[in-house]
């Protein structure tokens, strides 16, 4: 979620992701600028990173078909989202939680991850071997998703008979009946805290880290997602178990179902998979995150030739009436692509950095707003000034009507790209139903967006992001600090 | 772990997952000499354009690296109807999405929007494939932001520095030697002329394919493609020339010291590359090791070596024969807390050893064969890939057409095969270990690391 979605759970490596990367790794080659935020997609990829500040979506002309989602609650009492699509001979299934990081304590920092990064390393009567050995043998992918709020695993199967069965038993299983063994979880703890410690040492990570801290201080969203290595070390196996029977339970789970099977199947396959879920997950809340900061500044040294800073502070939540005019204010401001302000600023402009960026990602609790961009030690504090300066200017003075209509153009237009894929749509099923949001979401989001107006854009940037009270992190910062105008 | 290794800028991907179904495919070539290919996908509204030249990194002379990867940047800084910038806001207006990348065989530009704009991305592509200005101004500015991407990409990336070390060292004579991006010194001279020649010498339409996939009309997008790449003037192409790499004389050992927490060892094997997709096989037994040593987290190296052995935190294997020029198999990993990569050195030798002994099972075979079988399917939900995987092999020397045999040939790999590749291609003249040596970010010495491996057999 924070810095530019560095994988939030070190340990998971399956071979959906592994696959992932192969694939795409054309595409973090050599690109003219980097897509990472889309590359590390797992289960609910469009809650992490820099994913959601593309991964929103908008409608175009009412002629565009958005899919029929269907929705009821399985006996089990968990919500079920269905999409029937019978194109290819596929399934996709994703269960989510209520379990994310922001259900950790600072002493107990890193459960949450470990309890999800343990569901299919054992389940009853199946050892880690059996589970991923099953899988492998009918081509199965199971993959996992985590973040600051939702934790949750999807699978991707065929949706032949045999195929599908022997998939979805072991999804069942390791949804159901983990088993956490505490030989696997010393491995794993000690894997982790390997990983952990390689993090220390990279520039994205301690900003990441560091960043966190100072927008939500002791808020459970400043701690690290996959915890830190003395409270990983702490872990016991009873701390997983517990976490599960709270955070894992039926009532608050959300089943996301796309591909080639029936309604009929579809709520057999739900029931399956939740029947026999915890008895607790009553929903538990994030607490309220205080929304303003003093402004601060931290240089932290490192022998890396670029500094990484990031800018920001506490934004918005999922369910914010302003979040849709943020968004769209934020892609003239940062999100767009090649053509937003900051990187025409920073990048086209004055070559000072292959990739500068902005976003808020909205969350159950608000999720922060955050600048980010990697430039040469010496020109750090030309390009900070130039990055502030741009954030000043356009909190000011809003946007132009030129750039509202240029952003609304592809944020609309380029809604077929956002649900092209079954993998996309299941994200959104995803989506919606953990934040609990309309049925009707996907096609009310057009009309939102067209009704967004540059005087609604200039109002909400100035109630909402204060350029005084903003956090700034710089790693691998020159040396001493220099003042001056931008160039 | 990651299967197919680190090869960021190997950039293809696994034959493994090579596969398609293509019933759908039609192709034409224009009178100019650019070949088009379209995939019909009706399941979105959607479409995806991309050209490829065939001409890469690595067709670059020394003391030039990076210009291919440099001229990419600059394609999108206007033509004579087109301002600097443009290109990029059009495409945007039109809810589109818009890329391109280099790789040492190839540069290819993308663009993604709803299915009746294809006909503005064939007019933007059209016009920079031969109306391109590169002016010295914009170029300066350009050039700074590449030197960024370096930094950023491999300089300050500890295992991206590892990988272009153990490149330069594994191929010596072969232009793979040199990294995609560039050397830093090659890109501090590089000049707005060398990028200008580049493009003259390399980009038109006999050189070139155009992939078109989505929910569109082969004949309509043939038509369009008329229209707009049509009137593009065919010139020749120079001669690519032939490069290879001579048999190694022996094991190679290279150590990089980076700042770092954990050492990295990678153990890189000359492989053979898919030449003749009908009687080649030991490319697709290759690829079939390559998933039974880790092709899912039960499979060989991650179950011995980090579950059950625990002498690595991660492991992985890698190998693509998919390229203009030789492949490379490659081991890697991280070894545990308290062990050396001395010790995972000598884990990875054993189960090559292993499996150079005793072959492997039936149920690993069949198990990598379902995997490839189920990929196929899976695929078939990003129109997205379909099209890389088209361009890709398009400009290797490959087909779209080849794709059924090369699905077929997989299948057929049979147990025998694999074990008589490990045979030949895990040999020590064969091998080169590169070691990632962590440094303290304070830059004082933390230890004497045990280097190389010999010791350990």
């Amino acid at each position: 979620m924070f810095a530019n979605a560095t994988p939030i759970n070190l340990l998971r490596n399956p071979i959906a992701a592994s696959r992932a990367r192969s694939i795409l790794a054309c595409l973090s080659g050599m690109f003219r600028l980097s897509l990472r935020g889309f590359l590390h997609s797992g289960l609910l990829a469009t809650l992490s990173g820099r994913v959601m500040a593309f991964a929103f979506v908008a409608l175009t002309a009412p002629a565009l078909a958005t899919p029929h989602i269907e929705h009821w609650q399985a006996p089990s009492g968990a919500q079920v989202y269905f999409v029937e699509d019978h194109g290819l001979p596929m399934l996709d299934v994703a269960v989510g939680f209520h379990a994310g990081s922001g259900f950790d304590t600072a002493q107990k920092s890193g459960v949450a991850a470990m309890t999800q990064n343990m569901l299919d390393l054992g389940a009853q009567g199946l050892s880690e071997d059996d589970i991923s050995r099953k899988l492998a043998d009918i081509g199965a992918e199971l993959d996992g998703g985590f973040d600051q709020d939702r934790a949750g695993i999807s699978l991707r199967t065929l949706s032949s008979a045999a195929e599908r069965d022997q998939a979805l038993s072991i999804m069942a299983s390791v949804l159901q009946h983990p088993t956490f063994p505490a030989k696997v979880l010393e491995r794993e703890k000690v894997r982790l805290i390997a990983a952990l410690k390689e993090d220390e040492t990279r520039p994205e990570a301690i900003a990441g880290k560091k960043f966190a801290k100072a927008i939500y201080g002791d808020h459970p969203y400043g701690l690290p997602s996959s915890g830190e290595v003395a409270t990983v070390e702490k872990i016991q196996r009873a701390d997983l178990t517990e976490f599960y029977s709270r955070h894992y339970g039926a009532k608050t789970a959300v089943v996301a179902l796309i591909g080639d099977v029936t309604r009929p199947e579809a709520e057999a396959i739900a029931e399956r998979l939740t029947a026999q879920l915890p008895a607790g997950g009553a929903s538990e809340q994030i607490p309220p995150v205080a929304m303003h900061i003093a402004a601060s500044e931290q240089r932290i040294p490192h022998p890396a030739s670029q500094s990484h800073i990031l800018i920001g502070a506490p934004g918005v939540s999922r369910t914010d009436p302003d979040y849709v005019t943020l968004y769209v204010g934020n892609y003239i401001l940062g999100g767009g692509g090649f053509v937003s302000r900051l990187m025409n600023e920073v990048r086209e402009k004055r070559g000072l950095a292959y990739s500068v960026y902005s976003y808020f990602i909205p969350m159950q609790q608000p999720g922060p707003f955050q600048i980010g961009l990697q430039t040469k030690k010496e020109s750090a504090d030309q390009a900070l000034a130039v990055v502030r300066d741009t954030l000043r200017k356009f909190i000011a003075d809003g946007p132009t009507q030129q750039e509202l209509a240029a952003a609304k153009d592809n944020i609309i237009g380029g809604f077929p790209l956002r649900i092209d894929s079954n993998r996309k749509i299941l994200d959104y099923l995803s989506m919606i139903g953990f934040y609990g949001l309309p049925l009707t979401y996907l096609d009310d989001f057009p009309a939102r967006v067209e009704k967004v107006t540059v005087a609604q854009i200039h109002d909400a940037f100035r109630r909402r992001v204060d350029p005084d009270a903003l956090a700034t992190v710089i790693v691998g910062a020159p040396d001493a600090p220099k003042a001056g105008p931008a160039k | 772990m990651m299967r197919t290794g680190l090869w960021k800028w190997l950039a293809i991907p696994a034959l493994l997952f090579a596969v398609t179904a293509h019933a759908e495919v039609f192709e034409k070539t224009l009178h100019n000499g650019l070949r088009v290919v379209v995939k019909e996908d009706h399941r979105a509204p959607v479409v995806v354009q991309e050209v490829w030249y065939h001409v890469g990194s690595m067709d670059e002379w020394t003391g030039k690296t990076g210009v291919a990867h440099a001229l990419e940047h600059m394609m999108f800084k206007g033509t004579r109807s087109v301002p600097a910038g443009e290109f990029s806001k059009r495409i945007a207006a039109a809810g589109g999405r818009e890329n391109a990348f280099t790789s040492y065989d190839y540069t290819a530009y993308f663009q993604q929007l709803h299915k009746s704009r294809l006909p503005l991305a064939m007019k933007l592509e059209s016009d920079r494939m031969q109306n391109l200005l590169v002016s010295d101004q914009e170029f300066a500015k350009e050039i700074k932001v590449v030197m960024e991407e370096r930094r950023w990409r491999t300089d300050d990336e500890p295992h991206s520095l590892l990988s272009e070390q153990l490149m330069a060292t594994l191929f010596e004579q072969h232009p793979y030697h040199h990294p995609v991006i560039g050397w830093m010194s090659d890109l501090q001279q590089l000049s707005a002329d060398d990028v200008r020649a580049w493009y003259r010498r390399w980009y038109r339409p006999n050189n070139a394919v155009l992939v078109v996939a989505g929910d569109v009309n082969a004949k309509e997008v043939f038509a369009l493609a008329q229209r707009y790449y049509g009137g593009i003037p065919q010139r020749p192409v120079p001669p690519t020339q032939n490069f290879s790499e001579p048999p190694q004389l022996g094991i190679k050992r290279i150590v990089v010291k980076a700042p770092a927490e954990l050492p990295y060892l990678i153990m890189a094997y000359h492989a053979p590359t898919l030449r003749d997709p009908a009687h080649d096989w030991q490319p697709y037994a290759l690829e079939v090791l390559a998933g039974i040593l880790d092709g899912n987290d039960s499979a060989r190296l991650n179950k011995a070596l980090v579950r059950e052995q625990q002498l690595a935190s991660s492991v992985g294997a890698g190998y693509d024969p998919l390229a203009r020029g030789p492949s490379i198999f490659t081991l890697e990993g991280t070894p545990s807390e308290g062990k050396t990569v001395a010790d995972l050195e000598a884990g990875l030798r054993a189960q090559i050893g292993k499996l150079a002994k005793d072959g492997v099972s039936e149920d690993e075979l069949k198990r990598v064969k379902a995997q490839v079988t189920a990929s196929e399917v899976y695929k078939r939900d990003s129109v997205f890939y379909q099209a890389m995987q088209i361009g890709q092999l398009e400009s290797i020397g490959l087909s779209y057409r080849d794709i059924p045999l090369m699905l077929q040939k997989l299948q057929e790999v049979t147990a025998q095969q694999v074990q008589q590749v490990a045979r030949e291609f895990f040999k020590d003249d064969n091998l080169t270990v590169a070691v990632l040596d962590p440094q303290p970010l304070s830059g004082k010495p933390r230890h004497m690391m045990q280097e190389g491996g010999s010791n350990v057999r």
